[in-house]
């Protein structure tokens, strides 16, 4: 009864804008001769993505509702020995939702950079990179086996680093890409070593045949310890989702990544890259399910990151950096959930997560063009007077983001926290304790943005170091203006999802059929999913029980205290922070990890270079090896050179002398030869 | 006693080993070296005919031609080359030739 | 001890002596003389050795030939007399010690390999016994068997002569004798340069003697 996918229908997919990409990108730019201008790049790519968005709605309507799978390869690379590398598709459930989220944010990012990226001279170069990270990304989610997967992965990476430092003239923006992609790397060393361990011990790349051999991997030891074969490959596969979803300790790039221009912080940094990791995790779910090690290490990371990058939130003055860490945050939710093994929760905080958080980034950078590129949330007020359609924008995209019941975000996050309240795994009680109080948090620095940014006073005269630029061309230079509607729509078309959204799909996709055959859960040992399908009595009953549990009141007293802390005693703030000193400087300086990371790492690393170039390259192997041989056949030239006097006796009594030992041991030789032989 | 084989071995290597000495020693007369030469010559052809005798071979012998022979033109040769070196350097010592030190 | 012993011992304490004197004497003359001397005492005792062609040979060749070879190459050459003094007997122990290593050990090599105490064997003869010629027996075997290497001597001494000569001739400095190779080479070019000049040259400018003057002055007519 299922309909069978087309492999050639979806490879349009990536196609797409991948060719749209190619033709902004060489075309649009001096590199082809800057054939065409901003209205055909902007229209080719925007028609690449919008028919990949197209095609992956029908696509995922024929999953959901027709049972349709594909699991195919459409190119076989190479054949190295058994192992092969091709080219495939899987599509099921987790892909087909991930390809609709995608490209939907895409398409969203695509009108907004319309808008937003229009005095830009690099517009055409702009949309290039989005429509070729949306490329890449469909081909990172639409693998089917491990090698594409690394493609994928490593390309976005790629493209990350192209668009933060997208503004190249700024050196803080080269210092940050340089830094995503460094930190990024590190990821990549453990992600390959997991496959590499993959491909040695299971002898394919392809999912569905490392899936079927997972009983004979979980016999397995690490060779040379006690560990098992599967917990290293899981934490090694784990790392390198730590690098690309940014979970401590190699968090440090996302902050500094917000250098880019807003859409790709919403698209890339939000919505999308950010998320490989989880998406991977879930992908992998038969294998993490054999260890418990694995999954109990993922969920004290998770739940690190998602307190302590909370805590951070707090103190933030750009409105950027507020919501890059409420992005960690997030992050750091799904992987407390991947944790707990409640992979489909995970997925399904994904989904949700990507439409607010795009909505807010996108909120942000609208309320950054209309105060005329000043980021900084002190020197802002009462906005809502004068953006009100950003203003409800990111006033809904907020209250999803800190759960409130029947907006998509509550139906994600409670479902985490009930989740992890009932893993029995090792770490579980400091994750249950991480998620609850990171609700709070959440809220408080979430209304405390928003009370600063829309509420509150007008401080725009107050702003130290305002631009200038604009007052030659606006009427009234300091007072914001509402962004155009290309900027707009795609704000309202990202908040209905983020509103509505959870409320209809929670059922199908945690507790129904849709993620049967992507994830598998171990329900003998980590029964989490199990207590909440039971406990589930639909999505109306579930936020109204919700009045009754923690969450729902920790995140009223987060809002009810920024609310005071921001709207009515303002002068609070800078009371308890000169109070609370010591821990301001530490959260400043973001727990030290960038000191640590710049004065011991990287200088530790640039000493050992200057160490093995002066004292390896320079000194042994130039000096000692290369240059010491001639030297030392030169000396002993010299000394031997004293042989060749020139003199004719000299030369004779050599002769002479030869002749007398030869004789000599001629006459002795029967004497020499026992002597030696004794 | 009768004279043996013994006998004439050792006077030959008894010259033999006086000409030896004699271009080691020899420091400033090269016609002395060449001189020298014809002794070591001379000591190895006595030791051919004690063999052709004793040994009752007549192809000693017939080396011993032989030796005379390259030993003539040899000789020859040399002096010309000390005639030129004379001719050039004005001395025939043979500290002074050291061109070739290496 | 018989004659033919004690010939053979005054012989070589002949020769002994004079080839020592002839590494150690003054004059290069006087050394060449010993040199003649230590060959005639060899060839006595190759007569005693029954090899009276070669020990003839011997006189004629090196004393006869290329003795006088030397004599002549020293009388020729103007060669300062030197001492011998410190240089020869600074080294004399290292060199008498090493010629004597060198005698004991070839004694000692040669002795024992070889029968050294029987007679000499006779020469192995076809049919009777006959009167043996050394000479005859050296023409059997040169001729028949070593004809070829006779040859190569032949050319070894040719090629000396020719070296010999190529390496000490000097030409004559007065002769006007001409390369006929050259004198037929020759081009017009090489004989003869043809210059180009102008037909006409202008005079030289006048000197202070008023005969020259007449030619270009101005007229200036007198009387």
């Amino acid at each position: 009864m299922s309909s069978t996918l087309s492999a050639t229908t979806l490879l349009a997919v990536p196609l797409a804008p991948l060719v749209g990409s190619l033709a902004a990108g060489v075309l649009g730019t001096s590199l082809g001769g800057n054939l065409i201008g901003r209205r055909l790049c902007h229209s080719v790519t925007i028609l690449g993505v919008l028919v990949s968005f197209l095609i992956s709605a029908l696509t995922l309507y024929q999953v959901a509702f027709e049972g349709a799978r594909l699991n195919e390869t459409l190119y076989t690379w190479m054949v190295v020995g058994d192992l092969k590398m091709e080219v495939g598709f899987l599509i099921d459930g987790l892909t087909a939702m991930m390809m609709c989220v995608v490209t939907f944010v895409s398409l969203m990012v695509h009108i907004y950079t319309i808008g937003y990226m229009e005095e830009d001279e690099g517009y055409n170069r702009f949309f290039a990179y989005i429509s070729l990270f949306t490329f890449s990304m469909l081909m990172l989610v639409m693998s089917n086996n491990f090698l594409q997967l690394f493609f994928g992965w490593e390309a976005v990476g790629l493209v990350s680093y192209l668009l933060i430092g997208f503004w190249f003239n700024k050196p803080t923006a080269i210092f940050a890409n340089m830094k995503a992609f460094l930190v990024n790397r590190v990821g990549d060393f453990g992600f390959i070593l997991g496959i590499g361990l993959i491909a040695a011990y299971a002898g394919t790349l392809n999912y569905t045949e490392t899936f079927a051999k997972t009983s004979e991997l979980a016999q397995l030891a690490f060779p040379g310890t006690e560990w098992m074969l599967v917990t290293v490959v899981c934490i090694c596969l784990f790392i390198g989702a730590m690098g690309k979803s940014a979970q401590f300790p190699l968090h440090v790039w996302l902050p500094d990544s917000m250098e880019g221009p807003t859409p790709i912080s919403a698209l890339i940094h939000a919505a999308t890259m950010v998320t490989a990791g989880i998406f991977m995790v879930a992908r992998m779910s038969p294998l993490f399910e054999l260890s418990d090690t694995a999954l109990s290490f993922i969920m004290v990371v998770g739940s690190i990151t998602a307190l302590f990058m909370g805590f951070l939130g707090i103190i933030q003055n750009d409105i950027k950096r507020v919501v890059a860490y409420s992005t960690l945050s997030q992050l750091g939710y799904m992987t407390v959930a991947l944790g707990a093994s409640a992979y489909s929760v995970a997925v399904f905080h994904l989904m949700t997560h990507a439409f607010f958080k795009a909505l807010l980034f996108l909120a942000a950078g609208s309320v950054i063009m209309g105060m005329h590129h000043n980021q900084d949330i002190r020197w802002m007020g009462a906005v809502r007077k004068y953006m009100p359609i950003t203003w409800i924008t990111c006033l809904l995209g907020s209250l999803a983001l800190i759960g409130t019941p029947l907006f998509s975000g509550f139906y994600s996050k409670d479902s985490i926290i009930e989740a992890v309240l009932e893993s029995h795994l090792w770490g579980s009680g400091f994750a249950s304790f991480a998620v609850l109080a990171g609700v709070f948090v959440t809220a408080f620095y979430s209304f405390r943005m928003y009370f600063l940014v829309f509420h509150g006073q007008e401080r725009y005269d107050q702003n130290p170091d305002a631009h200038q630029h604009d007052d030659a061309h606006h009427d009234h230079p300091n007072k914001p203006h509402e962004s155009p509607w290309v900027v707009t729509l795609p704000l309202v078309l990202l908040a209905i999802p983020s509103v509505l959204i959870g409320y209809f799909t929670i059922d199908p996709m945690l507790f129904g059929d849709f993620f049967k055959d992507a994830i598998f859960v171990d329900s003998s040992k980590h029964h989490a999913m199990q207590e909440l399908a039971e406990a589930f009595h639909g999505p109306w009953a579930m936020a109204v029980h919700a009045l009754s549990t923690w969450p729902f009141w920790l995140a009223l007293a987060g809002v009810a205290c920024a609310y005071y802390l921001y709207m009515v005693h303002t002068t609070l703030p800078q009371q308890i922070a000169k109070v609370l000193r010591p821990i301001e400087v530490v959260l400043e300086n973001k727990y030290y990890m960038d000191w640590f990371n710049e004065n011991i790492l990287a200088r530790g690393a640039r000493m050992l270079g200057m160490g093995l170039w002066k004292g390896g390259d320079q000194a042994l192997i130039d000096g000692a090896v290369v240059n010491g041989s001639w030297k030392l056949v030169g000396k002993l030239a010299a000394v031997v050179r004293n042989f060749q006097t020139g003199f004719l006796y000299h030369y004779a009594l050599a002769m002479i002398l030869g002749i007398v030992v030869l004789m000599s041991v001629f006459v002795t030789w029967p004497t020499l030869r026992d002597w030696l032989n004794r | 006693m009768t004279l043996t084989l013994g006998h004439f071995l050792t006077l030959g290597a008894m010259l033999f080993a006086v000409a030896v000495v004699g271009i080691f020693l020899n420091r400033k007369n090269l016609i002395v070296l060449l001189m020298a030469v014809e002794l070591m010559l001379l000591a190895v052809n006595m030791n051919f005919v004690a063999f052709s005798h004793y040994l009752g071979d007549m192809h000693g012998q017939v080396f011993v031609f032989f030796i005379l022979t390259v030993a003539a033109a040899e000789s020859a040769i040399g002096l010309a080359i000390l005639v030129l070196l004379f001719r050039n350097k004005s001395n025939i010592n043979v500290d002074e030739l050291q061109t070739l030190k290496g | 001890m018989d004659v033919k012993t004690g010939f053979f011992y005054v012989f070589s304490l002949v020769l002994l002596f004079a080839a020592f004197r002839v590494i150690t004497a003054r004059n290069p003359v006087h050394a060449v003389l010993y040199l003649m001397l230590s060959f005639s005492q060899a060839s006595a005792i190759w007569l005693l050795l029954k090899a009276e062609f070669l020990a003839i040979t011997l006189v004629l060749v090196y004393l006869g030939a290329v003795m006088v070879l030397f004599l002549f190459v020293v009388m020729m050459l103007d060669i300062k007399i030197d001492s011998l003094k410190q240089s020869f007997w600074k080294h004399f122990p290292l060199g008498a010690t090493l010629g004597a290593i060198v005698v004991l050990e070839m004694s000692a090599v040669l002795l024992s390999g070889f029968k050294v105490s029987e007679s000499p064997k006779a020469l192995l003869v076809l049919g009777q016994a006959q009167e043996l010629s050394n000479t005859k027996e050296l023409g059997k075997l040169l001729y028949t068997q070593y004809v070829y290497p006779i040859q190569v001597a032949a050319v070894i001494l040719l090629v000396a002569m020719i070296a010999a000569i190529a390496l000490t001739l000097r030409e004559r400095k007065d002769s006007k004798a001409i390369d006929a190779s050259l004198q037929v080479r020759v081009k017009a070019a090489d004989r003869l340069q043809v210059l180009s000049m102008e037909p006409t040259r202008a005079a030289p400018p006048p000197s202070t003697a008023p005969e020259s003057a007449p030619a270009s002055a101005t007229p200036e007519v007198k009387s």
